[in-house]
């Protein structure tokens, strides 16, 4: 058969004869003008031959089309619950918890989030980062307040049930952990593992809550007030000084995450959150903001979150975040199947406001381009960035590299390591590089 | 005169609209309750670098050491040397070498700290538990064991914030910065 016998079906119906041999018409035009018409041409003839072979021979027996379908579409599903819960099939998708000092105090280090497994820039709400000095505590919001005192004209209590009652606003904010990515500095060799487990203490959610300053205003704030000390309720009594500019311009109390009251894990029933800065910084479970004079100094302003140099001396209240991107597809222990087609996906963030720019590499710096920016782009949030990437099954060392608003670029690990002491190990914002290997398996590198 | 008077008014009206829009989070509901000097006695238990809010109380180290051999030395070990958990003493002078130790001796600028710390925290399973005068005697057992105060020393009130710390000036203020930078 020839196809010129077929093409003039385009303009037939289809109750007509296919096999019918007549010249193809005129008005069918193979052009490209005219895509569409050659698009539904070949369609029908797919469809039509398709017929032709099997209809004649068929025999039509009574059956249910039932076995053509998979057990959960022919029985009835689950019923209806009240809190839903993630697929059992995604199980593993779960914090990688590190107790710092184990069994001893199972309430002390973190639980990261599982950034590699997990799309987009929100955070569900039970795989946010948790870094707790001495467990989580379990607060009756009808005893819990916020007390706002020293250097105030009113001190004053504040009751939740109060400040639910007040305006308030939504952001998208990132919260990270100043010690995050500290294995990356102090391990002399890369450490084999997940992106989550390496660089996990990062997470970004929906905060509701209300402006700092609105409550600062009300107690009326002494000229000689120029740092607040925000305290935790709990068993660590958690307490980090900042100063009265980062109150005014946009610390905020939060009681609601990704638009349910905060988990327990991260503050409930409030939580400070100071945008951009150190996560240890953004106190959970607040129950005091004193006004001082000068900072308090406490413990985790001194002899933790500050930043020692190779002189001796070290960096203290170094609150805001350095710009940051890291790849979490492919990231450490996948394993890709094969060359071809790859979307690169990953995440950035900067102190500073709002990322500018993600440039990728696959040849370890040596070459950058643009990845996308996918979807929102909030000034203290995490974005999402995508690329296109064809792997010719040559080994290949995939890197981002951000830049902020403020024209911030994300430094290298040698540069990090030149500015800092030995065991320095907060703040390292330094660019990541997974090593893809010529089978496939992708391993964290130090470049 | 009178529509010009009701012109007059919907202006107002408009604009105090408009104002309370664009106002909308600096004003709230003023549901804030006063606090009561007792109140804010109990709540406000930090201390600063000048000593202010230390609570009355003394101790020495020689009282400390039967503090930390009941409440510490499980997790910071004897004589304050660390392990399981942090290390408490020594490391002073280390700090600019190839091996720096930081402990409470070696790296803490202040003393207050020490006290505010201890008394909020620790012990670890029984947080808030110490007396003040336990918590002046255990703080002046970590200082003596770094060499920083004489073992009959009675810390106090008065004293405590004067004890020079030996990294008193090793920090930088980078309060007013913005994030490092790498050149």
């Amino acid at each position: 058969m020839k196809i010129t016998k077929l093409t003039r079906l385009k303009d037939q119906s289809l109750t007509s004869n296919i096999l019918e041999d007549a010249p193809v018409p005129a008005t069918i035009q193979k052009t490209p003008e005219n895509p569409k018409r050659e698009l539904d041409r070949r369609r029908f003839m797919q469809t039509s031959l398709l017929a032709l072979a099997s209809s004649p021979a068929m025999v039509m027996a009574d059956e249910s089309i039932k076995n053509d379908f998979p057990v959960w579409s022919t029985s009835p599903g689950k019923g209806l619950n009240e809190y839903g819960q993630p697929s059992k099939f995604e199980a593993p998708t779960k914090r990688g918890v590190a107790k710092a000092y184990g069994d001893l105090a199972p309430g002390t280090g973190s639980a990261r989030t599982p950034i590699e497994k997990l799309e987009g820039i929100i955070t569900p709400s039970g795989l946010h980062f948790d870094r707790s000095h001495n467990g989580t505590p379990d607060i009756d919001p009808t005893k819990h307040q916020l007390s706002i005192h020293g250097l105030v004209d009113k001190p004053l209590n504040f009751s939740i049930e109060n400040l639910l009652r007040y305006p308030m606003i939504s952001r998208t904010y990132f919260v990270e952990c100043a010690g995050n990515s500290a294995v990356n500095i102090i391990a002399p060799k890369p450490v084999q593992a997940t992106a989550g487990t390496l660089h996990g203490l990062i997470s970004c959610s929906d905060w509701t809550g209300i402006p700092l300053s609105t409550l600062l205003k009300e107690a009326g704030v002494n000229p000689a007030g120029k740092w607040l000390l925000a305290e935790g309720a709990d068993a660590a009594g958690m307490s980090r000084s900042f100063p009265i500019e980062k109150a005014m311009d946009n610390a905020l109390i939060a009681l609601y995450q990704n638009g349910e009251k905060i988990r327990p894990e991260q503050g409930y029933p409030i939580r400070l959150l100071l945008p951009g800065w150190e996560g240890n910084m953004n106190v959970k479970w607040l129950r005091s903001l004193k006004i001082t004079a000068e900072p308090t100094h406490t413990k985790d302003e001194t002899s933790k979150y500050t930043d020692p140099l190779s002189n001796g001396k070290a960096r203290q209240f170094t609150f805001e975040l350095g710009v940051k991107s890291i790849i979490t597809k492919p990231s450490g222990l996948m394993k890709l199947p094969g060359k071809g087609f790859y979307e690169i996906s990953g995440i950035a963030w900067s102190g500073a406001g709002k990322v500018a720019r993600i440039e990728i590499s696959t040849n370890g710096g040596k070459d950058w381009f643009d990845a996308v920016i996918d979807g929102p782009n909030h000034a203290f949030s995490l974005v999402r960035f995508r690329a296109p990437w064809n792997w010719n099954g040559e080994p290949a060392f995939l890197q981002s590299r951000a830049i902020d608003e403020r024209g911030n670029v994300q430094p290298t690990r040698a540069a990090y390591k030149a500015n800092n002491a030995v065991d320095g190990r907060y703040h390292n914002n330094t660019i990541v590089t997974w090593a893809v290997q010529a089978d496939g398996s992708v391993q964290n590198a130090y470049l | 005169m009178h529509i010009y008077k009701q012109t007059f008014m919907s202006i107002l009206v408009l604009g105090s609209m408009i104002a309370c829009t664009t106002a909308q989070h600096q004003v709230g509901p003023n549901l804030g309750q006063p606090m009561s000097a007792l109140e804010i006695k109990k709540l406000d238990i930090s201390i600063g670098p000048d000593g202010v809010g230390l609570p009355v109380g003394s101790g020495n180290a020689k009282l400390g050491a039967k503090v930390y051999e009941a409440q510490c030395v499980s997790c910071h070990g004897v004589k304050g040397q660390g392990k399981p958990v942090d290390a408490l003493v020594g490391g002073i002078g280390s700090l600019s070498t190839d091996k720096p130790v930081r402990t409470v001796g070696s790296f803490w600028p202040h003393p207050t700290t020490l006290f505010d710390y201890t008394r909020r925290s620790m012990p670890l399973q029984s947080p808030k538990s110490l007396t003040n005068n336990e918590v002046y005697a255990v703080s002046a057992y970590i200082l003596f064991l770094n060499g920083i105060i004489s073992e009959d020393y009675e810390l106090n009130q008065q004293n405590l914030a004067q004890v020079k710390m030996p990294n008193r000036d090793g920090m930088i203020d980078f309060s007013k910065e913005k994030a490092v930078t790498y050149k």
